[in-house]
């Protein structure tokens, strides 16, 4: 296995009594695709949210690149360059699906006041690059004739689509994604699954939560079974769903 | 007849400045404060208590009205946007309440309930300022920059931010963006527009009292926004013509002063609650509005 680019080790999270994460510790290579599987309330989303800067964690550290992730706030993770897709859907449901996009792009000069009024010119010029990049990744995904689209009248299926462009606009190292086909239906299913397999081709590394165990299949280099908080079994897909524990876990 | 339109036309010019500086906050990035007219106030006394015991200059006690909010509004927008929807109006009433109070009862500073009589007539680094014309245009010129300076923002990437932090505070987070900073950033701007209007305002009437910065004017200027459109450019300058010109047309129609001061906070309610009932977009509002996704 390669040096890790995210890692965590020893990672706690409790809530209250319950032991979401317990002393768990992996790491995802470069250009690799994890998945991590196990049943409801293991730990999955837990774990991606503490990645993400949105719990604390009690015990342990995440480290990205080299550099820890703890204390960090969530805005200041994601500009290392952690890209995250929620499961419960999340998007800027008012704007168009162009204007998620530009929103997610990395280099916003005219977020600042001194861009906007100071360096006019400059960031403008950036917007349009911005612009021209959107455009793109939206016609590779099909969506250019919706990009003027309100996101929030976009179906649950297009508002997936529109999520994952948004991470990929992001222009991430690690993209954390959570149940990206989870209800969608078949042919969009397996277009995003075609692209999440490309991004190691891309330079781009993956953490994928899923419950359909057939796109852990085609997609993951890795699989970690996760129970309770604990990592159960770790390797192949193949190994890990051929696992008894596995087997026992979710059929018990 | 003339005096009079050329101060009817001089408070629009002041409210439109009002309510475009409202509309950053409760339609861009949908925090509705109730601290607008408070900001406007503390804009008002300090300029006015400048002039009038130190008999500065306009632009200097404009300078000072505008630092003087900013650490104000500083204040406020830090503590209060960590918390957002109810309980952000629950902090801005609080700052507003607390203000309010100050104006009038620290009798020393601001002359309590009697507010500060005879702010002189300004002048502008030696022009002498002191016509209603003057006035007007400085107003008229203050109006256009706040609605230049909202529309720039507006449709500038900060303006999609602070749109995307409105829709959904955690997907702005996970996509880089400062929520806390960004709110920070459109409070401050917004109370900076208030401020110069206040500042305007103590010298266009040369008699402020607190009652002029109450809840109640808080209110009226909320209800420009929600009316003409929150969220748009161009529905808070209707919002302010209209409220404006409502009472002036009440008494147009011959109703007593009093009767028409009662009757316009009446009709002022319920326009507000037809509005956020019926179409809380407003008049020309963005789809959005004052609505949050309805996902």
């Amino acid at each position: 296995m390669q040096a890790g680019i995210l890692t965590t080790e020893g990672l706690t999270v409790r809530f209250g009594g319950v032991c979401a994460l317990d002393q768990f510790s992996f790491a995802v290579g470069e250009k690799e695709v994890v998945g991590l599987i196990g049943p409801n309330g293991a730990g999955k989303t837990t774990l991606l949210n503490t990645i993400s800067g949105f719990l604390h964690p009690n015990e342990g550290r995440v480290s990205f690149a080299g550099q820890s992730l703890t204390s960090l706030q969530p805005h200041a993770i994601a500009r290392l360059g952690i890209a995250r897709m929620f499961q419960d859907m999340r998007l800027a449901g008012t704007l168009t699906i162009l204007e998620n996009l530009l929103l997610a792009c990395p280099h916003q000069l005219e977020e600042s006041m001194c861009g906007l009024f100071l360096t006019p010119r400059k960031s403008r010029a950036e917007q349009k690059a911005n612009a021209i990049k959107a455009l793109e990744l939206l016609a590779s995904l099909g969506l250019a004739k919706e990009r003027g689209e309100t996101v929030r009248h976009l179906s649950y299926g297009q508002q997936k689509l529109v999520s994952i462009a948004c991470c990929l606009a992001r222009d991430a190292r690690v993209l954390l994604l959570d149940e990206p086909v989870a209800g969608v239906a078949p042919r969009m299913r397996d277009q995003i699954l075609d692209l999440i397999r490309d991004l190691p081709g891309r330079g781009k590394s993956v953490l994928l939560v899923e419950h359909d165990i057939d796109a852990v299949r085609r997609t993951c280099d890795r699989v970690i079974f996760l129970d309770s908080g604990r990592k159960v079994s770790e390797g192949s897909a193949e190994a890990v769903l051929a696992d008894r524990r596995v087997l026992d876990s979710y059929l018990s | 007849m003339t005096d009079y339109l050329l101060s009817v036309a001089i408070l629009l010019a002041l409210y439109v400045t009002l309510s475009v500086s409202l509309n950053l906050l409760a339609g861009y990035s949908g925090l509705i404060s109730l601290a607008q007219a408070t900001l406007f106030g503390i804009g008002a006394y300090a300029s006015a208590i400048l002039a009038v015991r130190f008999g500065v200059d306009l632009t200097l006690a404009f300078l000072v009205a505008v630092g003087a909010t900013i650490v104000f509004a500083l204040a406020v927008a830090l503590l209060s946007v960590r918390v957002r929807d109810d309980y952000f109006v629950v902090a801005t009433f609080g700052f507003q309440a607390v203000v309010v109070s100050v104006f009038t009862n620290s009798v020393r500073l601001t002359g309590g309930p009697m507010g500060i009589k005879g702010i002189p007539k300004p002048t502008l680094l030696g022009w002498d300022a002191s016509s209603n014309w003057a006035l007007l245009l400085l107003a008229c010129i203050l109006a256009v920059a706040s609605i230049a300076v909202e529309w720039r923002m507006g449709r500038s990437a900060f303006g999609r931010a602070m749109r995307a932090c409105r829709d959904d505070e955690v997907f702005a987070q996970s996509l880089g963006k400062n929520v806390g900073r960004t709110r920070v950033v459109a409070f401050v701007i917004a109370a900076c527009m208030a401020a110069m209007a206040g500042s305007l305002y103590a010298y266009y009437v040369t008699f402020i009292d607190p009652a002029s910065f109450t809840l109640t004017e808080a209110i009226l200027i909320l209800a420009m926004v929600i009316i003409g459109g929150a969220g748009s450019i161009w529905g808070p300058v209707l919002g302010a013509g209209l409220l404006v010109a409502l009472p002036e047309a009440l008494r147009a129609f011959g109703l007593p002063t009093l009767a028409a001061g009662n009757l316009r906070q009446i009709v002022y309610g319920v326009l507000l609650v037809l509005f956020v009932a019926f179409r809380p977009e407003g008049i020309l509002g963005a789809e959005a509005g004052l609505k949050k996704g309805d996902r």
